[in-house]
């Protein structure tokens, strides 16, 4: 069973491994968690995206959440903000897309064209 | 909503925008009266007498957006569905409590579904928020980020290894009292 006392051993090995470094300003990603997003699937996708991140110890790169972004029967949403450049935005993302768009996109700065919203638009009418 | 956890999930949400420090969530199951009772409450802005009598209508929302909300509505309709009811009371400036009862052994009962994952999310997206968890069954189970953040210091409740922790902490506590997700 785990205990209190596991979280105060990894806060000590922890501490010693903090940088003091100030915060970059580092890529975002926002998932739509309203009732739509969560309805369609975003919390296995947000913690998928959590996973991914910190397992790669992208530690510029926060992933957040966000209201409903309006197009309710295109979630679970995901938005990538890169500083100086536009906004990506994924849609009807599931947890198995979450690997490529970290690698390709976050990491490499790649945007996954197939996942995007304007693809999406142009290929399903 | 597919299950018990999502809902909790969305109705969490409701707190969060309702600017509050302090969310309490309580689940209970209770045999004797066939009953699941959860209960979401805040510190928030709260509702005002008006807003809390329109807040079951799936055309009441606070977003300007669009004028449906659906939140509400669906949760209402998962403890009606089993004969149960959903409550809420709130005032400004207080915050709000929703209680949701429904029939246990009923049919129509969504399951649990991943409780330890709605917690968590809610916990590592909302670092400045705290979230108190009771689940009780035969035994009980809590969890409080007021109690993590003081054992953890100047370590961000964000930290990946702090992460993993809070996952398997309440996936183990929630197992332990209710036996798995499949109820």
């Amino acid at each position: 069973m785990k205990s209190l006392q596991e979280l105060e051993a990894i806060r000590n090995k922890t501490l010693s491994q903090i940088d003091i470094r100030k915060k970059s300003e580092g890529t975002r990603i926002v998932v739509g968690m309203a009732t739509c997003g969560i309805a369609a699937g975003a919390r296995p996708v947000l913690t998928a995206l959590v996973e991914e991140v910190a397992k790669r110890n992208l530690s510029d790169v926060t992933v957040s959440q966000t209201g409903c972004i309006g197009a309710c029967r295109l979630e679970p949403m995901v938005e990538v903000y890169t500083p100086g450049k536009d906004k990506v935005t994924y849609v009807k993302v599931s947890p198995d897309m979450v690997g490529r768009i970290v690698a390709e996109h976050i990491v490499n700065g790649n945007p996954v064209t197939e996942y995007t919203i304007g693809y999406h638009e142009e290929n399903t009418k | 909503m597919r299950d018990i956890s999502l809902h909790i999930l969305d109705i969490s949400e409701n707190s969060i925008r309702a600017g509050s420090s302090l969310v309490r969530i309580d689940m209970n199951i209770d045999k004797a009266k066939d009953e699941l009772a959860i209960v979401i409450e805040d510190n928030g802005s709260g509702m005002s007498k008006e807003m809390l009598e329109r807040v079951k209508s799936p055309f009441t929302t606070s977003r300007t957006t669009r004028k449906v909300g659906l939140g509400i509505p669906l949760f209402v309709a998962s403890c009606e569905n089993t004969g149960g009811r959903l409550n809420i009371d709130s005032e400004p400036g207080k915050g709000t409590k929703l209680t949701a009862r429904l029939k246990f052994a009923h049919i129509d009962r969504p399951p649990l579904g991943d409780i330890a994952e709605t917690i968590a999310t809610l916990t590592i997206l909302n670092p400045a928020i705290d979230f108190a968890f009771t689940a009780r069954y035969d035994e009980a189970f809590e969890y409080d980020t007021r109690q993590l953040k003081a054992t953890l210091g100047d370590v961000p409740i964000t930290n990946p290894d702090v992460m993993v922790f809070i996952r398997e902490y309440l996936q183990e506590g929630i197992k332990q009292v209710f036996g798995g997700n499949e109820i």
